[in-house]
């Protein structure tokens, strides 16, 4: 099951939020939230990075409570695709990248009307998402 | 399949043990002529390769012998003479460099742990889900890190192997040799370090 999904651009800014199956609502402004998790990805990238026993390819990946499961998936730019799923769910990078390839760069990035370091409002990215997501088998 | 290392932090994210187990391995040493192809700088008072990423070097490696000599930070172990001018002179070269990562000091780990702790209430905090624990295992390419809050507040955390499944039987048994060994003990005072 997929909760929600957080695209951050690289200097922080949530370029993305949108929400499925999720049961508690945020207690926060939507904007604090946003910076909490981004702050929550920037120490966890450095904490993997500094105790990690051997040098790093990709870093930190995931990782999982009891109730819920974090996916992180960073692009060379410093795009950084977050989605949160339930805890059943496997490995899902190869999806992120995915959606990095087929729906971001292609709705986005490819839309010259886009800015890329502002909120997307493009209801056509939007649509395009919604489909993917929905045909994910772990939906 | 190994097991890193383990430590305990208090309910308040101070850390009260460490302590490493088969930790690999990373040197390389390697033979340069001048001029160095590995572009050097300084960070956090220490020698690291910025730039330049070759034969088993990767970027973030430290500096840690320069033809065999210790190397202490920024100056020579031995006589306290600049690093980086020698480096700089060309009639040292041919020159044997030694890289490799340096383990965590205990201020580090100190360090980390504590960042661990906040990380393990973000995660709670950002759960879409209602009543989520905080972070019970966490992924990276290199290691995985297994962790287990007791009802009391104390963390057991411990780094793996990433192909290990989560090591709950070993966290159980290092909680129960805590409250065997640590907490029986007449002379330990709650929430200091474990000696």
């Amino acid at each position: 099951m997929i909760f929600n999904l957080y695209i951050f651009d690289r200097l922080g800014t949530c370029v993305l939020y949108a929400e499925w199956n999720r049961k508690k609502p945020a207690n926060l402004p939507k904007d604090e939230e946003f910076q909490n998790m981004y702050g929550m990805l920037f120490s966890l990238r450095s904490f993997v990075k500094r105790l990690s026993p051997l040098d790093c390819k990709d870093g930190f990946l995931n990782y999982q409570t009891s109730k819920y499961k974090l996916h992180y998936y960073e692009t060379p730019s410093g795009l950084k695709l977050v989605m949160n799923t339930s805890t059943d769910v496997g490995d899902i990078r190869e999806t992120l990248r995915q959606l990095y390839g087929q729906i971001y760069v292609e709705y986005v990035v490819k839309n010259p009307l886009c800015p890329l370091d502002k909120p997307i409002t493009s209801d056509f990215f939007k649509d395009k998402l919604e489909t993917f997501i929905k045909a994910l088998p772990f939906y | 399949m190994a097991v890193y290392s383990v430590f305990v932090v208090s309910r308040g994210g101070s850390l009260i043990y460490d302590i490493d187990y088969n930790v690999p391995k990373t040197d390389v040493e390697k033979t340069f002529g001048y001029p160095l192809d590995i572009v050097l700088k300084v960070f956090d008072e220490k020698l690291t390769v910025d730039f330049g990423a070759r034969d088993g070097i990767k970027i973030g490696h430290y500096l840690l012998a320069v033809n065999g000599r210790p190397v202490q930070g920024t100056v020579f172990d031995d006589d306290r003479t600049d690093v980086r001018e020698f480096l700089g002179q060309q009639q040292n070269y041919p020159i044997s460099l030694k890289f490799g990562r340096i383990k965590l000091t205990v201020n580090e780990k100190i360090m980390l742990a504590s960042m661990f702790h906040s990380l393990f209430a973000f995660g709670c905090q950002l759960s879409p889900e209602e009543r989520s624990s905080g972070i019970q295992i966490l992924e990276a390419d290199t290691f995985k890190l297994h962790c287990r809050q007791t009802l009391t507040g104390i963390k057991f955390i411990v780094l793996t192997d990433p192909r290990l499944p989560y090591v709950e039987g070993l966290l159980k048994r290092l909680y129960e040799l805590y409250s065997d060994y640590a907490l029986k003990n007449p002379y330990y005072s709650i929430d200091m370090p474990i000696r």
